[in-house]
């Protein structure tokens, strides 16, 4: 019997640290284990005891890339709990920073993590040697998101200014100009990365994927909508853990998460885009078919120009909002305490992120759950290099494990967030 | 070969969010200036490229939460020239420190079903509790621009500017007028190190403590001033216990009002 052992101890490129142990016996692939090796840190333990007014700060220190999800579903959460609806112009201030949120880590991601395998680099540095003018307009780019995080949220990483009920201070329409100049050129800059990337080469895997998202009836989701999947699922988000199942493997310090009855599901951006096509603006949609794309996508290698279409929609967005902005009279609405149970569930850069919380009569928080993106797509992740290693065998090994870390990467997999990755192991004989 | 001769600087990860060492990469306008002055040879979060050690400058996110990782801070300081710290988890030991006031089997039991497949150590502590250490760099998330002075302080064999004053002193140049004098609002200010540029009050809200204890604070007199504010013990303890719990000056405060109220 012939035995090969793909093993990658740490992968690059992601956000967190695990790897990734494959089997193969006689060109059968005969195990794949995705491991999460972060070490887990116990968010949903110690925010037991906290104060409600406390949750939006302390569970955005799970993830430094995404901080603002984890604000906006606690927040979210909260008000649930509380009876409490934040709308108007506070409303648009928190889609705002979403779209903030959304640049920079798409951006991150699209050219300095998942680029540079198209494009057979190393690192975003290293390809700065070849291709200068595109690393800088990625940087400027990024540049642009993280401006409006540090405007609307106080600063880039960790933001300060998001509070339940609404914020600590809004902005004044003046504060908000010098970003509509920038976004606008940040708009073209996305246009030309998805014609950028619309040209990378591409391997077919085209995948019968059950896609998983929020469904508004109005927009593209950030922070309200309908859970909805492409194969019927349709329920408010409240009755999330009656249809999801988390549990936890030997070999990982994050938990798998199934759709009862359905098994293995993908969030992010290919499923919201999957999902929602008919809700983007007319330029990112105009920009997806000159990318070649129509209204379904379901290569995950191409999951990069969603990416970029998600980042032209999103500067969109932000100056739809910005133009159409009134300074809210008050920065944050009443927050009356009661007890209860709060549900909330919102668009993370890397897909839908949970969050459920009790609190007591005096806003203390007495359970608290979340389920990050990352932890829903690890069984998809394996199901695809389960399908993708036995057709690319013949390779020699070291491009298979570079390969197989790609196809790890189309999914952003943030790992600091999956234990509340990536080691590639290929044990082939 | 000009190439050669360029310090090496490696990045290093233990228990935390990735924040700190994004800081380096949202570094948009100095991020390639940085690359031109030294070689990155070890930054999983940037690049597969691993080039080996030893390294001249490394820099330290998270703590210490494991018995792998307790083993493998050695290995890096063995390997480095110089080790700075990145970060409230690296240097307090982060909000995971929590653990530190509880008992962590009641935390494992609580996130996870099976709690014997988690190898966890009882404490969250700072890379300073198991190796030695050449510079401290303070907050949650540390500031991106004290990072590069810090990287350019090093590279040119001088101290690092980072002032070890209160943030109070940052709230003054900027002109921010004080949110505990003017609006009664209950503020870490006073005992917190500076760094961050004073951003919570000058968005109407008190300083969380971000960048941990400054040099001898005077917790207890700021404890008196926000009791006079209408705070509570348990309101303190959660006070101090945030994302530099673990830090000395912290540590104490929050215990001694925990002792004045055992339900905390």
């Amino acid at each position: 019997m012939k035995t090969r052992t793909l093993k990658v101890d740490y992968l690059a490129r992601v956000e967190g640290e695990g790897g990734l142990d494959v089997k193969i016996r006689d060109d059968k692939v005969v195990d794949v284990k995705l491991k999460i090796f972060e070490p887990p840190r116990f968010f949903e333990a110690f925010l037991r005891g906290r104060q409600f007014t406390e949750a939006p700060d302390i569970a955005a220190r799970i993830c430094g890339i995404c901080p603002v999800a984890y604000q906006m579903s606690a927040v979210h959460a909260m008000e649930y709990a509380l009876g409490v609806q934040v709308e108007g112009p506070l409303r648009d201030l928190r889609r705002l920073l979403y779209c903030g949120e959304w640049i920079e880590s798409h951006v991150l991601h699209v050219y300095m993590l998942h680029a540079p395998d198209f494009l057979g680099y190393e690192d975003a540095i290293q390809m700065a040697k070849d291709h200068p003018d595109v690393v800088q307009r990625a940087l400027q780019l990024k540049k642009a998101g993280n401006q409006i995080v540090t405007v609307v949220g106080g600063r880039e990483i960790h933001p300060i200014n998001v509070r339940v009920g609404g914020f600590y201070k809004v902005p004044t329409r003046h504060d908000l100009e010098p970003l509509a100049e920038r976004l606008k050129w940040a708009r073209d800059a996305a246009l030309e990365t998805v014609r950028l990337v619309a040209k990378f080469p591409f391997p077919d895997f085209d995948q019968d994927y059950l896609f998983v998202a929020l469904r508004h009836p109005d927009e593209y989701p950030f922070n309200e909508g309908h859970l909805v999947s492409n194969r019927g699922l349709d329920i408010t988000v409240d009755r999330y853990e009656e249809n999801f199942v988390e549990e936890q493997v030997q070999y990982s310090n994050a938990l798998h998460s199934t759709l009862k009855g359905q098994g293995a599901y993908f969030v992010g951006p290919l499923a919201r885009y999957n999902l929602n096509f008919d809700r983007l603006s007319p330029l990112a949609q105009e920009a997806a078919r000159e990318a070649g794309l129509g209204p379904a996508c379901s290569n995950p290698f191409q999951s990069i120009i969603v990416r970029s279409v998600e980042t032209v929609y999103a500067c969109d967005e932000a100056l739809r909002l910005i133009q159409g902005y009134e300074m809210p009279e008050k920065p944050a609405v009443e927050v009356p305490v009661r007890a209860g149970v709060g549900y909330g569930c919102t668009e993370a850069p890397r897909g839908i992120l949970y969050h459920r919380y009790r609190i007591d009569a005096r806003g203390a928080i007495l359970d608290a759950k979340i389920v990050p993106p990352t932890s829903q797509n690890q069984k998809t992740i394996e199901q695809d290099l389960w399908q993708f290693i036995p057709k690319h065998l013949d390779l020699p090994p070291e491009k298979l494990q570079w390969q197989c870390e790609q196809a790890i990467r189309n999914y952003d997999p943030c790992i600091s967030c999956a234990t509340h990755f990536l080691t590639l192991k290929l044990d082939r004989k | 070969m000009a190439a050669r001769a360029k310090p090496k600087l490696a990045v290093w990860k233990f228990a935390s969010c990735d924040g700190c060492q994004l800081s380096l990469l949202d570094c948009e306008d100095e991020l390639l200036a940085v690359a031109g002055q030294v070689e990155i040879a070890n930054f999983v979060e940037a690049s597969r490229a691993v080039v080996k050690g030893p390294y001249d400058l490394s820099l330290v996110e998270g703590s210490i939460t494991t018995p792998h990782d307790a083993e493998r801070i050695h290995q890096v300081r063995r390997a480095s020239k110089f080790l700075i710290t990145i970060g409230a988890c690296a240097t307090a030991g982060g909000i995971q420190a929590l653990r530190n006031f509880k008992d962590v089997r009641d935390f494992t039991s609580m996130v996870y079903a099976t709690p014997q497949y988690i190898q966890t150590l009882n404490k969250s502590t700072p890379i300073v509790d198991h190796v030695q250490v050449d510079f401290e760099l303070h907050g949650c998330p540390i500031n991106k621009y004290q990072l590069v002075e810090v990287l350019s302080a090093f590279l040119n064999g001088r101290k690092p500017n980072t002032p070890s004053h209160s943030v109070c002193v940052e709230c003054k140049r900027r002109g921010t007028v004080c949110v505990m004098v003017a609006q009664g609002t209950p503020c870490l200010g006073p005992v917190t190190h500076a760094g961050c540029g004073a951003i919570c009050p000058s968005y109407n809200r008190g300083c969380y403590g971000c960048f941990g204890p400054m040099e001898t604070p005077n917790t207890v007199s700021l404890s008196e001033g926000w009791v006079r504010l209408g705070a509570t013990e348990p309101d303190l303890v959660r006070a101090f216990r945030g994302f530099n719990a673990f830090a000395e000056a912290f540590r104490r405060e929050s215990e001694a009002h925990e002792d004045q109220n055992p339900k905390g």
